[in-house]
């Protein structure tokens, strides 16, 4: 017994010297959640600037939602959410927001013998999809718009995201807009009480189901369609063109972007006119307190923001994202060096 | 083994007291070591009660009644999510019961001892493997199983009930209360061996002598003087599948709509836990998943009292029969 | 009941035999099923680079696990550091000091109790009164969720075991002028020994592959696990999100460590039930 006693003492001693000790020797360790969107390019951008300077910045993909709650909650040094708040709500939150890429939401789908691009579908048909309104593959809805593809006889899986997320706030902020009768029963929100499908958890997890299941349609962000072969639908925009998602159409979405007459960087970039443009696109943003405690901290998280700035746009536009422009990068800057304090003292000049 | 009511020595007060401080400290030390976890259950209870109240005052009891989950119109009920724990509870419930009984009977009256105990074994180890690899492998397994042959097998046969109608997508509720069956089939299995076991062999020579068959002997002898421990194990299978979360969220498809078709996506109140507690921006939003924290453990407690008091009473009503 | 022919109560004698010979394959085909899939999905995983790397991000080839093994090590190390002693200290209250008392009855039912606790509900208590209050997600706050299923298994099978001791063995150490507590730590828990060390295994074990407590408490993390004051690296909710993610890279990953974590619980359990079974027969 005694050798137990004593190895268990050695054992607790050894432990508590190295939870103690070690983060002495740890570099810089910033912690973020939320948004899934841009999670790809995140945390590339995180590796590479981890292999640079050591500094941890930490980023899980929750959902936006949960960014929003869990920085509001300070238990964690910044947020990320794609679905905006209005500026009076940021403030008096406490908060600043500022966009950090645009990326586009595609539908992607899992029918028997279709590749990507090649499904053509109408904002109203895509609705009547999601609403549940639109339940076979080969509806007369839907094989109308593709006369040349043959459509099997097999029921519609919706799937949509199990948790309050940004994509789909900015998915069904597109289907508010074109079409009345979602605008009637369902409307735009991180959460909307679909009428049908399955949830999943995270953009992954909705790619993941979505290739499991035959027969599915759900939307994510373009990186999670490109990267994993699930095949994606090609969109009738406001100009009445068929666009396919590419880097391209997101830019000339991003094109009509106001950034400097935007109210805390409240920007919503879908529906946009042109006839390139992608329907479906929208910023992600960073959420960060406006009063840090930790000058120090504070000063390498937003220093990881602007190298992300500087030096991310080539990673971003390789994982098929838009950067954002240099120009609204530096209002962004101004944004910091106005606003967040230590002490009443800025912390970004 | 806790019938036994024998003094230990010296464990009377007197006996402690001439004995030296270190072991009325020792005593003390021991005692308040037993009292953290009442402690915990007070401090679990506490925090669901205060951190639910919100929800509760909003909503009042037709929080437990309505079945609308909307975070934009900011109106939560409980119902779908306490309809999906029960109904994959009772789909596991339904195949596991009979089906663990059986494999016990077979381990104890038909099984050569050898083949016995390697089944015993494989159905133990069943039981510690993590619920996280059950909820894998029927994401990735099981739920493309039950895409392509079980549920089209189904609809094609049954599908004139309500239970089997809508689109196989092998995600879904029967998927996950058949995963949890496969998750409380070793629980019941094990215990209902071992209360086997433990029936006295002079009860089951007699059934034979008088010309009972096997089962006749089981079903009249066995099962019946070990019903207490049999009911107690089921208790506990119970208990498991309505509290299970890992293997329930990769499967259940996470809808928080009330429909009667088992093919269909819903969820239960630990999948939407797991899924939404740490995404839940609005603190209405927040409170109503604590409320059904609150719900769940509460069940859990009923539950368990319930087959507490069930087999006390049992165990006195045998003790009164013999 | 009705009487019954010969034949009749004959057939259904068979008819049982017969059904049970495919329901207890049932159990051994599920088991083999998991089994097997773990294995044959998960073996290609477990290269070298997977025990010692960090994770790369997805589509980035290559990286490893070894910061979520160590998080899972650490944490689960803490969290048997945590509940052990209480649980063996407790478990030594409800046997050694008035076994039938009645606050050793309440004691025992809350036990119950908290075993039947879903752990997702461990997880959500522990949230609010360690993460909250702390403003961080952090390693030891799952490792207090962790401890805290392990206490009551410790404390039962603790009790389960010193009650297995002769009461002699009490009598003479006693009776040699020995103080309780010497008696207790020195003469019973040395005989309990193997008993009690099996039951902490299994226990630890059982939690070293829970997902739920960790997922509102120690979070996750990209990076080695350097202070167990931050977000933390494991095990099971990598798996979690590495399974759910589309990344075939990400679910080979996912598969590799199921096996690991699964090859690792069935090993504890498999020897602890070999000692048990051993030290049950010679008691």
């Amino acid at each position: 017994m005694q050798k137990f006693i004593k190895i268990a003492v050695i054992l607790t001693i050894a432990a508590a010297i190295a939870a103690t000790s070690i983060p002495t020797l740890a570099a810089t360790s910033l912690s973020g959640a939320g948004a899934t969107f841009p999670e790809p390019i995140y945390a590339v951008w995180m590796y590479k600037y981890n292999q640079l300077t050591g500094v941890r910045v930490d980023y899980q993909g929750i959902g936006s939602s949960g960014g929003i709650r869990q920085i509001k909650a300070g238990t964690v040094d910044f947020g990320g959410s794609d679905a905006p708040m209005k500026g009076p709500k940021v403030r008096e939150a406490g908060l600043i927001q500022f966009p950090m890429v645009v990326g586009g939401v595609v539908p992607v789908c899992n029918v028997q013998g279709l590749e990507a691009g090649q499904l053509k579908l109408t904002p109203e048909v895509l609705a009547g999809v999601f609403s549940g309104e639109i339940n076979y593959w080969n509806e007369e809805a839907i094989t109308s718009l593709n006369p040349g593809l043959a459509l099997p006889n097999e029921p519609i899986t919706v799937v949509h995201r199990a948790e309050g997320s940004g994509t789909t706030w900015i998915f069904t902020n597109y289907l508010d807009k074109v079409s009345p009768s979602w605008h009637e029963s369902i409307g735009t929100g991180k959460v909307v009480p679909w009428p049908v499908g399955v949830g999943a958890k995270g953009n992954p997890g909705v790619a993941n189901y979505v290739q499991r299941v035959n027969g599915s349609i759900g939307y994510v962000e373009y990186a999670y369609a490109v990267q994993n072969n699930v095949p994606h639908v090609s969109l009738e925009n406001q100009a009445g063109e068929y666009v396919q998602p590419s880097i391209a159409s997101f830019k000339a979405a991003a094109a009509n972007a106001d950034w400097a007459s935007a109210d805390g960087y409240y920007l919503v970039l879908t529906d946009q006119p042109g006839d390139e443009s992608w329907p479906i696109v929208g910023a992600t943003f960073i959420l960060v307190h406006a009063d840090q405690s930790d000058a120090g901290k504070a000063e390498e998280m937003l220093k990881f923001f602007d190298w992300c700035y500087k030096h991310g746009a080539e990673m971003a536009v390789e994982k098929d994202y838009v950067p954002i422009p240099k120009n609204v990068a530096d209002m962004v800057r101004q944004t910091w060096a106005d606003e967040i304090r230590v002490d009443g003292t800025a912390v970004w000049k | 083994m806790r019938e036994s009511t024998v003094e230990r020595p010296s464990a009377s007060p007197g006996a402690v007291h001439d004995q030296s401080r270190p072991d009325a400290v020792f005593k003390w030390l021991t005692a308040a070591c037993s009292l953290v976890v009442i402690v915990i259950m007070a401090g679990i209870f506490f925090e669901l009660v205060r951190n639910s109240g919100m929800a509760f005052r909003e909503f009042g009891f037709s929080f437990l009644t309505t079945d609308s989950w909307n975070p934009i119109k900011g109106e939560f009920g409980a119902a779908s999510s306490i309809y999906g724990t029960l109904v994959s509870t009772g789909i596991a419930m339904i195949i596991a019961i009979p089906l663990s009984i059986i494999i016990a009977v077979y381990l104890v009256e038909v099984a050569q001892p050898r083949v016995s105990r390697f089944i015993g074994g494989a159905v133990e180890l069943l039981a510690a493997i993590p619920s996280i690899i059950y909820g894998m492998w029927g994401l990735f397994v099981f739920a493309a199983l039950m895409q392509t042959h079980v549920q089209p097998f189904l609809g094609k046969h049954l599908g004139a009930l309500p239970l089997f109608q809508g689109p196989p997508m092998g995600i879904g509720m029967l998927t996950a209360g058949l995963i949890l069956a496969f998750m409380v089939l070793p629980f019941i299995t094990a215990i209902t061996r071992d209360v086997l076991m433990m029936v006295p062999p002079v009860l089951k020579e007699s059934a034979y002598g008088v010309g009972s068959t096997m089962w006749e002997a089981v079903r009249f002898v066995s099962l019946k003087y070990g019903r207490r421990g049999i009911v107690g194990a089921v208790f506990l299978g119970f208990g498991r599948a309505l509290g299970e979360t890992m293997a329930v969220t990769f499967v259940i498809g996470n809808s928080h709509r009330i429909s009667p078709s088992l093919f269909s996506a819903g969820n239960t109140i630990a999948s939407s836990l797991a899924n939404e507690f740490n995404e839940a921006s609005e603190p209405i939003y927040l409170s109503s998943l604590f409320a059904l924290a609150l719900v769940l453990f509460c069940i859990m407690l009923a539950f368990q009292t319930i087959a507490h008091y069930w087999v006390t009473r049992m165990q006195r009503l045998e003790a009164g029969d013999r | 009941m009705r009487p019954r022919s010969r034949t009749e109560r004959r057939a259904a004698d068979t008819a049982m035999r017969v059904a049970m010979v495919p329901a207890a394959l049932i159990g051994i085909a599920v088991l083999a099923w998991i089994l097997w899939e773990v294995i044959a999905r998960g073996i290609g995983a477990l290269t070298p680079a997977f025990f010692t790397e960090l994770p790369t991000p997805p589509g980035m080839e290559g990286g490893g696990l070894g910061n979520a093994i160590l998080g899972t090590l650490l944490m689960t190390f803490l969290a048997a550091l945590l509940g052990t002693p209480i649980g063996l200290l407790a478990g030594v209250f409800l046997c050694e000091f008035g076994p039938s008392s009645r606050i050793a009855t309440v004691v025992r039912f809350t036990t119950n109790l908290l075993m039947g606790t879903p752990s997702i509900i461990i997880g959500i208590f522990v949230y609010s009164v360690l993460v909250l209050p702390f403003g961080r997600f952090s390693g030891w706050a799952g490792a207090v969720a962790l401890a805290i299923l392990i206490l009551p298994v410790v404390m039962r099978t603790t009790e389960d075991m010193l009650n297995l001791v002769p009461d002699e063995l009490r009598e003479s150490g006693l009776a040699l002028g020995a103080p309780r507590w010497r008696v207790t730590l020195g003469i019973i828990f040395r005989a309990a020994r193997t008993g009690l060390v099996t039951g902490v295994l299994l226990a630890v074990a059982r939690v070293s592959g829970e997902t739920a407590p960790l997922l509102f408490t120690a979070l996750n993390s990209f990076y080695w696990p350097g202070s167990l004051s931050q977000p933390t690296a494991n095990m099971t909710v990598t798996i979690f999100n590495y399974a759910m993610s589309p990344y075939s890279d990400w679910q080979a990953k996912a598969w590799g460590a199921s096996l690991l974590i699964t090859v690792s619980v069935l090993a504890v359990t498999v020897l602890a039930r070999f000692v048990i079974r051993d030290k049950r027969k010679r008691a």
